[in-house]
């Protein structure tokens, strides 16, 4: 699906003009534990794919389909070990088109 | 995929890679491509515009073959408030013909190019393939890498890491330690269509031609900057914000980037284009700071995995380096695989080679700048003082007299909440920067 004119798409429509090609299994994982006890939380805010979201216990999901792999996540969380960061299997993850 | 043996492995198919590997290649080395994206260029969003002269030594036929998206003819240096704007508007006919100064290119295509161009010499291009740890030999030493391949262990004489900002090759092998947030940017971009024609109407440009936009200001209080290119038939929009200054505001990066799209002078450009990428990626700005130890034994950094992206203010170039740095690289390589002294010393011609180029006599001179162009009163308070001069030089107050400038600079200054001396001294600090 492509996006509509003006800067005021979905955000889902934003993340669906680029194409990902979604690996079996997770390349990034955040320990749930210590982002419960996080309390900067930036990640949220911060990813570009949004792809970090709060829960209602003070924890964090995350989902790693739609990730531009950039490191955003892994250089701002200043607890350590909470995040363990890979790129994807070969050839899996964000495939820029146009960019 | 059985163990492989070749004179050289060259992790990643950017511009850095795809040099060292062609290089490599024209002197007759046996070397090994490797990229985990499904095609060289898929995981490298750039602005951007490519500055291509460091290829007319290496493929002079660059300028006919290279995915040129348009020929840059005017450039525009923008300051940027919430409602104003001022820009000095260069343009020049002689960047619009041989040999040029800078393309508007899109890195799937380019980048496929490039490395292209190295397989032509002879290198061997392995493509969905990530390199996962570095190969030792008993004494420590480099001698190739682990891929994510069932039985991908490549051996070679050397490794050569042009694997980008986060480069885990170079980390792994004790040549930099771990990357800060501090040293880098986060870009985030938009690649919205629009016919030819209309780019070509709106922006003022012949046909084939293209404009680049460089802003200060306009990131919604976050410091950083944006950009608009024109593509062939797209426009390129994104802004760059400091790492850890997006993470305190606790602002969305794409609001950030909707802020700038929205901007007065901005937005009529933008108006009725389609939305038909979105994406980021990090930008190496440290520079001279964050460089890393060039060569270990048997392993050899080139491109943004050695800090050697050009992050300036006035400057965003980063494949030019790349691909300087990655030519030289490979170069230095070659002549210690000739040697058959792959050590450490053995490599030690690589960073001989970069100071007596362009990569790092740049860097010596700009080496002030990202601190400078990031600093609070260049993001904020000199856009507001020169817009505000601006304004007042240009709006028509009869019956009132037009006041003369030195008469209008003091209050500009002020509601810049700028001093006098501030002003003397970053005027010396931006000579000594970038004089
Ligand atoms: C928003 C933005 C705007 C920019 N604008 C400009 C501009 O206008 N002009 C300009 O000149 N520069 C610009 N730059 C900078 C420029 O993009 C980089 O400096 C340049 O791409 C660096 O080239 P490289 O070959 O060193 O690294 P990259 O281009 O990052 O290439 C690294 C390659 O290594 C691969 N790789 C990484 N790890 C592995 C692994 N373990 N195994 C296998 N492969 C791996 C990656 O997939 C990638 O293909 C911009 C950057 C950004 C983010
Ligand atoms: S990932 Fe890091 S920044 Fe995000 S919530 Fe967890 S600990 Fe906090
Ligand atoms: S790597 Fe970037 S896009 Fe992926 S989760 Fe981290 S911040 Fe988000």
């Amino acid at each position: 699906m492509r996006g509509e004119s003006g800067p005021e798409v979905a955000f889902e429509d934003r993340m669906a003009t680029t194409e990902f090609r979604v690996a079996p299994g997770a390349h990034i994982t955040i320990d749930g534990d210590t982002c419960r006890g996080c309390t900067t939380r930036e990640c949220i805010t911060a990813c570009p794919a949004n792809l970090f979201a709060p829960m209602a216990d003070g924890g964090v999901l995350f989902s790693y389909e739609q990730c531009f792999e950039c490191g955003t996540c892994y250089l701002v969380c200043n607890e350590k070990g909470a995040i363990t960061w890979n790129y994807p299997v070969g050839g899996a993850g964000v495939a820029y088109r146009r960019s | 995929m059985p163990t492989e043996r070749y004179d050289a492995v060259v992790v990643g198919a950017g511009p850095a890679g795809s040099l060292a590997a062609l290089v490599l290649a024209r002197a007759g080395k046996s070397v090994c491509l490797l990229e985990r994206g499904p095609y060289p260029g898929a995981k490298n969003l750039y602005g951007g515009v490519v500055y291509g002269r460091v290829l007319d030594a290496i493929i002079p036929e660059w300028t006919d073959e290279a995915p040129i998206e348009r020929w840059v003819t005017r450039r525009v240096t923008m300051v940027l408030t919430k409602t104003q704007s001022l820009a000095v508007d260069f343009r020049s006919a002689a960047w619009g013909a041989p040999p040029y100064n800078g393309a508007t290119a899109l890195r799937p295509a380019f980048d496929s190019w490039l490395a292209g161009r190295a397989e032509r010499e002879g290198a061997t291009l392995v493509t969905s393939t990530t390199a996962t740890k570095l190969l030792r030999d008993p004494a420590g030493r480099v001698g190739g890498v682990s891929t994510d391949r069932p039985e991908g262990d490549i051996e070679s004489r050397i490794v050569i890491a042009c694997d980008g900002v986060n480069s885990f090759i170079a980390r792994e092998a004790g040549l930099a330690p771990p990357l800060e947030s501090a040293q880098c940017t986060l870009g985030v971009k938009e690649v919205r269509a629009l016919p030819a024609g209309e780019i070509e109407r709106r922006l003022a440009l012949a046909p084939g031609e293209g404009a680049d936009f460089e802003i200060l200001g306009g990131t919604g209080g976050v410091a950083g900057g944006g950009f608009l290119y024109t593509n062939a038939e797209s426009l390129s929009v994104g802004v760059v914000l400091v790492l850890d200054d997006l993470a305190r505001s606790g602002r969305r990066p794409e609001e950030l980037l909707a802020e700038l799209s929205g901007h007065p002078a901005i937005a009529p450009l933008l108006a009725g284009s389609e939305l038909v990428e979105y994406g980021a990626h990090l930008i190496p700005e440290a520079g001279l700071a964050m460089m890393p130890k060039l060569a270990g034994d048997g392993i050899l950094v080139a491109g943004d995995a050695a800090g050697m992206c050009l992050a300036a203010g006035l400057f965003l170039e980063g494949v030019n380096f790349a691909m300087a740095s990655g030519a030289l690289a490979g170069r230095a390589a070659a002549e210690a695989l000739e040697r058959s002294d792959t050590s450490a010393s053995g490599l030690s011609g690589y960073a001989k080679l970069l100071q007596s180029s362009f990569v790092l006599a740049d860097h010596r001179k700009l080496r002030r700048a990202p601190d400078l162009v990031m600093s609070e009163r260049m993001q904020r308070r000199y856009p507001a003082l020169l817009c505000n001069l601006a304004e007042e030089l240009f709006t028509v107050r009869n019956p009132e007299p037009k006041r003369g400038l030195f008469e209008l600079a003091r209050p500009a200054r002020k509601r810049a909440g700028l001093r006098r001396r501030d002003l003397a001294r970053d005027a010396w600090d931006i000579w000594r920067t970038f004089g």
